[in-house]
């Protein structure tokens, strides 16, 4: 990747960011899970999707389910900042007179599905893979999940079908930034060895730092990586990426700040300024 | 024509429709001959057969799902709920041996709560057919429909013809100014035999096939409301949520007071058993219905005039 090209997906991250800290404020949102995810996201819609915002229900276009919904402040963001919807549409963020809240739906242009129930998607996206499979279609399908998401069964469940169907058109991203909720994957529910288990399931699993977009680039360029597997992502990455004063803490997981505590994340983001945060955060264990 | 024969031929005449199935066969053993990629089975795993299904109708598909009824309502009750349901997407869903034809297998396969739960999805149609020959002539409706929906598949062959289906539309047998029964699915049988016999003792009985659950046809359960003496809803489906609470619902809303008499389970699972065994067990059958009906009624009579 060129320097130019990476500066310019940065500075689109940094735009998503703010919008972000933009939605954490009053209402509040997922803001650590959604930090996680930006440069996924970024380079995904910015660089890899083959999606014409302006044919949305092109039956060849590449899909993006994103099954973890609760980091969808990071896909408003990227939607927003390449033009699949306004900017100002965000400020009706938990409003009602629109329909931008806590899970993604399909009333914003580019959402392909709902979420919001974990476990759910990887299952619409074999559908839609196995749709674009028959009809010999080259649509690419990425489903991006959380890790503590990882603990519902039902994501396995729709591997063990995607892989008796050879999916290949099938690429499941896990944004590995080591949370569920309040509590790390490790200490609760253990994951690892991940990359092992996704192995056993049948799919081709690649593991990388999911804030490189060289290195996002080099492992979505290299896709479908066999001519029957399922594809996996890995992505290693901090949750509350972005705002060291938030980074991979427990507690701030769902958070709510106020106006100030906004301006100071902000400054935060740009010059490594620490915020000083007293919000209480959402404790749910 | 049976179940098979109609969705191999709906499926031919229409490239959207794709079969599937989480592993039970049972009516679509010969699909996979006919639509090869079309028919998907997905091994025991209702929740990601119902996923791809929904994803399957994002692209324009109509998947015709097949499960045994007990696992396809409940265990991936949340994904018809929050994938086909919140989208109202076009899967139509087809049980496996409901209710009582769950026979000997026991509790864990005994969807009688089926109805209760799948009406309770917003936009979900709920058909029950009495029968094979009443299956095959409710089903290109149910299919044509845009709507989701679940069917209580009911192939039982007898020799009842039955009228044409119209959407929503309940079946009129008889009419009866002293009784009206109002049944679904495989009790239809029982509940014709019984009303045959309530008329030859000078009881005159109307006898009501819903066929559709949801949406319900509301001038049929008012007009026997207030035509008839007395209701009797029969169904083998716990009495909590299905046609008793559909009959309740709608005469509370339509401000009618009538005297309904459930026929159900009680709020507990049926005695497993071989089919026949279990009508006689649970107290359903021809004979058995009307004891009910006629001791109810006569209770009745006595109470107006005492």
């Amino acid at each position: 990747m060129t320097n130019e090209k990476n500066n310019h997906l940065k500075s689109v991250a940094l735009k998503v960011r703010e919008h972000i800290i933009s939605m954490s404020v009053g209402g509040g949102c997922f803001i650590g899970a959604s930090l996680s995810c930006v440069e996924l996201m970024v380079y995904l819609y910015a660089e890899f999707l083959q999606i014409d915002k302006n044919n949305l229900s092109d039956p060849e276009r590449d899909y993006l389910f994103l099954s973890k919904g609760h980091d969808v402040p990071a896909l408003y963001g990227t939607l927003a900042e390449l033009g699949f919807i306004d900017n100002k549409r965000l400020e009706n963020h938990l409003k009602t007179n629109d329909s931008v809240y806590w899970h993604p739906n399909r009333s914003i242009p580019g959402v392909e599905f709902h979420a919001g129930s974990l476990g759910h998607l990887p299952a619409v996206a074999a559908g839609v893979a196995y749709d674009c499979k028959i009809k010999n279609q080259q649509n690419r399908i990425v489903v991006i999940t959380g890790d503590g998401e990882l603990n519902e069964g039902s994501v396995w469940e729709a591997l063990l079908v995607a892989n008796a169907y050879g999916l290949n058109n099938l690429t499941i991203i896990v944004d590995r930034n080591q949370f569920q909720a309040n509590i790390r994957t490790e200490d609760l529910i253990p994951l690892e060895p991940l990359a092992d288990k996704f192995e056993a399931f049948g799919c081709h699993v690649t593991r990388i730092d999911g804030h490189d977009f060289d290195a996002i680039e080099k492992a979505l360029k290299s896709l479908p990586y066999s001519n029957h597997k399922i594809n996996v992502v890995i992505a290693d990455t901090v949750r509350g990426k972005g705002l060291p004063s938030i980074e991979a803490r427990a507690d701030r997981w769902f958070c709510a700040f106020t106006p100030a505590e906004g301006q100071q994340l902000q400054n935060e983001l740009h010059t490594n300024i620490k915020a000083e945060i007293k919000s209480e955060t959402l404790i749910v264990r | 024509m049976t179940y098979e024969e109609l969705l191999i031929k709906t499926a031919q005449d229409n490239e959207r429709i794709i079969v599937m199935t989480a592993e039970n066969r049972a009516l679509v053993r010969n699909v996979s001959k006919t639509l090869g990629n079309r028919f998907i089975d997905t091994g025991i795993t209702e929740q990601t057969m119902i996923g791809m299904a929904a994803g399957l109708a994002l692209r324009g598909r109509i998947p015709i799902v097949h499960a045994l009824a007990p696992f396809l309502t409940m265990r991936a009750f949340e994904f018809i709920r929050t994938d086909v349901g919140i989208a109202n997407l076009p899967v139509k869903l087809s049980g496996y041996i409901p209710g009582f034809l769950s026979d000997g297998n026991g509790p864990t396969h005994q969807a009688i709560e089926d109805i209760a739960l799948m009406r309770g999805i917003p936009g979900m149609e709920v058909f029950a057919p009495a029968d094979e020959n009443d299956l095959v002539k409710m089903l290109p409706a149910i299919w044509q429909s845009t709507a989701p929906s679940y069917v209580r598949i009911n192939h039982k062959p007898t020799s009842f013809k039955h009228q044409p289906f119209e959407m929503g539309k309940a079946e009129i047998i008889a009419k009866g100014a002293d009784v009206t029964i109002l049944v679904y699915g495989f009790l239809f049988e029982e509940a014709l035999k019984a009303q045959e016999i309530l008329e030859e003792k000078g009881i005159a009985t109307g006898l009501i096939n819903m066929r559709s659950l949801q949406p319900i046809d509301e001038s049929i359960v008012i007009s026997s409301a207030i035509n008839s003496k007395m209701m009797v809803t029969l169904e083998d489906h716990f009495v909590t949520g299905g046609l008793y609470s559909i009959v309740a619902e709608t005469l509370l809303k339509n401000r009618i007071t009538a005297d309904v008499q459930p026929i159900a389970l009680n709020n507990q699972w049926f005695k497993p058993a071989l089919l026949n065994d279990v009508l006689s067990f649970e107290g359903f059958t021809a004979e058995k219905i009307v004891e009910k009906i006629e001791t109810k009624f006569h209770e009745n009579l006595k109470r107006t005039y005492a």
